[in-house]
């Protein structure tokens, strides 16, 4: 009954809507009932309850939005989203207490401490490619915090969209979280209005809209954007875990369409023609001879991403570079898991996210080489190394920028969740996850406490030079100073 | 010229850069020779920044040490002292090492607020460029003069001018823009940030008040005169964007209140008008003029019950105090930042969280109460960046809390610890081996597979290991998906 009505209602969601929304959560979020640990709790519970009562319901939306493996469509968000429920139960009465601060002789007598306050009503603007759980992990943080939350799920992903909001909907505190379905339209209005926090994860294209529009009511936010994630393969590996952790994590991740999943490979000349051996030999064993058909590859998104990716094939300057795959289904949306060798520096797909099942690598005499490369352009989200040279590590871990980095393996950074989660220059401002996800939608209220006793003179006019002495003993926590300032008082 | 102008800016961030890229100031050897660099430029030239301060705002040297050089040394030397420790990566976690953070200044406490961020970025291993607020163009040739000759000008570069050479800058690319000054430039700020994914700190202001309960003991209350009069004159005259701006008090404790205050006032600025001692200057002939309009508003001078008396010569307000006035006037809906406090009475202290609640967050509130509740009541249930009790400006000088703003008054924070993050990228980091690859992760999807996964996430080890052993368990997973 409840997503009926929502649905005229979002045909026509304007100004006007949005205006009304925001107002009507601000009123729930200043009647203070978002605040309480309780509501919190409440709220997190039926969210973990909503993802086990539906776990077929969702499978079968990701099946329709990307035909995304069940298995994937497992791990990758269900069970991804209720650990990060699970782990934000388990933690969040211990973020929520307030941090006690050490203060010093400057302000004696005195206690300070930091309290975490929620910083209102927040705009979750998520993605289609991790259409479940990249909507519902910011909202597990927003309301963790103690906020309000508007989520707009991707409309590229019509069926998780839809689901979503006819399950919050179902599950959650409607006056204080809701589902607005729509595109661009939709999302014009919403982010026209004033927000404590916007949360966005896309592209930087978008990102950059999305800041600009904050800055006219000077909201904090929170951009998740991606870049060319590089993976560096070192030749004194293990050459088969390393090419299984590598198909893993990229065409084991939604057919490459993931913002952390591996871009490219950089190896060194000689290694290469191994390591696209021993690559080749694992996709079949994982994929078999016609991988179009493997129900464990998902398709490409949409036909508007199929021609793109089939564009940066189709450049000129990667003809003849296609070492394995190159396969395409187009009516099924299906592209082959594709390496190519060698790809010049200038072409489309060395200069743009591939964010599909191409995978280019390129060689260089020296694997520090491979640093310089990564530096000179945009700084990705991830980067990996796979080496048993420790020197290497320690090399990759000081000079390559990039939101996380993982060595020996790829993606699995993202499921500790003592590691935040983000990224750095183009690839995004801010991060999430476990007790980041909490600070993230928090203010820390900085909280001094005095009382009237302890009232140094020197602070106050008519100034004169013991004055100065003692400020200058007092600000350089200098006690022996202090003394010598009052007594030659 | 314009365009010759914003070659030389180009050509600074590329020298920036390149230095950046060299890997010279990422080293703890660097951020403390930058540190102790600014620590000697200050010794070396107090008496300089006291009179580049007297000459800007006629700030007396008092107020210079407590607001400026004895914050900045004090950050400088804790600075020294933790960096390396703040370096150091938490297991699993952490790297310091932005790149080139462009950083503005806007405002009266011109040392520190220029300053103290420097030195954040400085100690988070970044280049730097600093633009001071040019409305201080004593202290901003200062820095622009000094700075070169103490610290890396490799790596650090002062780019002084007006709104132009500011627009040039926010046009080059940066990796942190640090913007100290008013709501309406941070939004310009931020949108030209926008166009760059640059990530942004504003540290703006806002009104921020104070809530003052009644108060019985006389001592209590001579205490309270004292804190507020040095929260709401001491700082450059109220031109401090934590300074006090209102004070909100319950009817029948008022005029016990303002006879205090106005005994502190004399104690601390003395009796005649025309000869103010201890009490910094307006900045400017235009803030003058600003502040002149609303005294002579004639709604808002009416309410004028101490001081009020303006010098044009010196730019000059007396301590004023007003009770009362409008809501809705200019002075009630705009930050203050100068001399003038509006008393604005109550019949019940507790309406004050809702009077704060109905206008935009401010950076700071004070609030001076012998009552916890009350305190409880005021932490929870309003919001800004900070709360001091029974005090005022304090949390400023307090490295282990965080200085910043909520809603209006800003985002992002700094000092201390949190000046080092703030220039600093988290950089996750997670070391893997080649022992233990489990096959349940990789295609071709199973059943097996599946139950195996379900088992991981629930940490039920037992079923894993009898599912390795082949025992049939119990499906809990529709069939139909996996046909």
């Amino acid at each position: 009954m409840a997503s009926e009505d929502k649905k005229p209602k979002a045909a026509c969601f304007d100004g006007e809507a949005a205006r009304s929304l925001v107002k009507e959560l601000r009123g729930t979020f200043d009647a203070g009932k978002t605040k309480s640990y309780e509501w919190r709790v409440l709220q997190l519970k039926s969210l973990l309850k909503l993802t086990k009562d539906h776990e077929d319901d969702i499978i079968d939306a990701l099946r329709s939005d990307l035909s995304k493996p069940v298995l994937e469509a497992f791990v990758s968000e269900i069970a991804m989203l209720k650990s990060s429920c699970e782990f934000t139960l388990k933690q969040l009465k211990r973020w929520m207490v307030p941090e006690k601060v050490k203060t010093s002789i400057t302000t004696f007598p005195s206690s300070a401490e930091i309290v975490s306050e929620p910083l209102g009503i927040v705009l979750v603007i998520s993605a289609w490619n991790y259409p479940f759980l990249l909507s519902l992990d910011p909202v597990i943080g927003a309301i963790a915090a103690g906020n309000a939350v508007v989520l707009k799920p991707s409309e590229i992903a019509p069926a998780t969209s839809s689901l979503l909001a006819k399950l919050l909907g179902e599950y959650m505190d409607s006056s204080a979280v809701k589902v607005i379905e729509g595109a661009v339209p939709e999302t014009s209005a919403l982010l026209a209005q004033k927000w404590d926090k916007i949360f966005y994860t896309g592209n930087g294209k978008v990102g950059s809209i999305v800041l600009a529009a904050a800055a006219k009511h000077l909201t904090p936010v929170s951009l998740e954007l991606g870049g060319k994630c590089p993976v560096i393969v070192d030749s004194n590996i293990n050459l088969i875990i390393t090419a299984r952790r590598i198909i893993a994590g990229k065409w084991g991740m939604n057919n490459g369409q993931a913002c952390i999943s591996a871009d490219h490979i950089i190896t060194t000349k000689d290694f290469a023609p191994k390591l696209i051996d021993a690559l080749k030999v694992e996709l079949v064993k994982f994929y078999g001879n016609d991988p179009l058909a493997s129900e464990d590859l998902s398709r490409i998104v949409s036909s508007n991403h199929f021609a793109r990716v089939t564009k940066l094939l189709d450049d000129d300057k990667v003809s003849g570079k296609i070492v394995h795959g190159g396969q395409k289904d187009q009516s099924n949306l299906k592209i082959a898991p594709t390496i190519l060798l060698d790809v010049p520096e200038d072409s489309l797909i060395m200069n743009e996210e591939i964010f599909g099942p191409l995978l280019p690598i390129v060689t260089v005499d020296n694997l520090e080489d491979s640093f310089n490369i990564i530096n000179s352009g945009e700084k990705p989200l991830a980067a990996y190394l796979f080496t048993n040279n420790k020197k290497l590590k320690e090399s990759f871990v000081r000079n390559v920028s990039a939101g996380g980095l993982l060595i020996n393996d790829v993606a699995l950074h993202i499921t500790n969740p003592y590691l935040p989660f983000g990224g750095v220059g183009e690839s995004g401002i801010g991060s999430y996850h476990g007790r980041f996800s909490f600070d993230t939608f928090t203010h820390k209220k900085a909280v001094l406490y005095r009382s009237f006793t302890g009232d140094a003179s020197a602070r106050y006019p008519p100034y004169t030079p013991g004055k100065l002495r003692l400020l200058d003993a007092l600000l350089s926590g200098n006690i022996l100073g202090v003394i010598r300032a009052l007594l030659s008082w | 010229m314009e365009a010759e102008e914003g070659l030389r800016l180009g050509r600074s961030v590329t020298e920036l850069r390149e230095t950046f890229r060299s890997g010279r100031t990422r080293g703890v050897a660097w951020r403390k020779s930058q540190l102790r660099a600014i620590l000697k430029l200050i010794d070396d030239h107090e008496d300089a920044i006291f009179e580049a301060l007297h000459q800007d705002l006629g700030k007396h040297p008092v107020e210079v040490y407590r607001d400026e050089i004895g914050v900045v040394k004090k950050s400088a030397t804790n600075s020294l002292s933790c960096v390396e420790k703040w370096m150091a990566p938490k297991k699993q976690d952490k790297y310091g090492g932005g790149e080139v953070g462009g950083e503005f200044t806007h405002s009266t406490q011109v040392m520190t607020l220029a300053l103290d961020p420097l030195m954040g970025a400085i100690s988070a291993g970044n280049t730097v460029v600093v633009k001071p607020s040019e409305l201080a163009p004593a202290c901003s040739s200062f820095l622009a003069n000094t700075l070169p000759l103490y610290l890396d000008s490799k790596a650090v570069k002062v780019i002084e001018g007006g709104a132009d050479i500011s627009q040039q800058l926010l046009q080059q690319k940066w990796d942190k823009i640090f913007f100290t000054g008013s709501a309406r430039v941070g939004r310009i700020v931020m949108s030209e940030a926008a166009k760059h994914l640059t990530p942004v700190t504003l540290e703006l202001g806002g009104k921020c008040p104070i809530i003052l309960d009644t108060l019985s003991d006389p001592s209590d209350i001579k205490v309270a005169a004292k804190r507020i009069a040095g929260g709401k004159w001491g700082p450059c005259s109220g031109q401090a964007c934590i300074a006090i701006d209102y004070l909100l008090v319950e009817q029948k404790f008022a005029s016990t209140m303002i006879e205090f205050l106005k005994k502190t006032i004399s104690r601390f600025y003395g009796e005649n008008p025309k000869n103010l001692k201890n009490l910094s200057r307006i900045v400017n002939k235009h803030q003058f003029e600003r502040l002149r309009n609303i005294l002579e508003d004639p709604s808002i001078a009416v309410s004028i019950i101490h001081g009020g008396s303006l010098d044009e010569k010196n730019l000059t307000i007396e301590p004023t105090i007003l009770l009362n006035p409008p809501l809705d006037a200019d002075i009630m809906t705009e930050e203050i930042f100068g001399p003038l406090l509006p008393i604005i009475t109550l019949t019940n202290i507790q309406e004050s969280i809702e009077f704060i609640n109905s206008r935009p967050k401010p950076l700071a509130i004070y609030a001076f109460t012998k009552n916890d509740s009350f305190k409880k009541k005021i932490l929870a249930e309003t919001s800004s960046g900070s709360v001091a009790f029974n005090d005022t400006m304090i949390q400023f000088v307090c490295d282990t809390l965080p200085f910043g703003g909520v809603g209006q008054s800003g985002f992002g924070r700094y000092h201390g610890k949190y000046s080092f993050d703030t220039f600093s990228h988290e950089k996750a980091v997670l070391h893997r081996s080649f022992f233990l690859d489990l096959e349940p992760r990789y295609p071709p999807w199973n059943d097996f597979k599946m139950q195996f996964i379900r088992f991981a996430y629930m940490f039920d080890y037992l079923r894993i290991v009898l599912l390795l052993l082949g025992y049939k368990l119990k499906k809990i997973f529709s069939p139909g998906h996996l046909a």
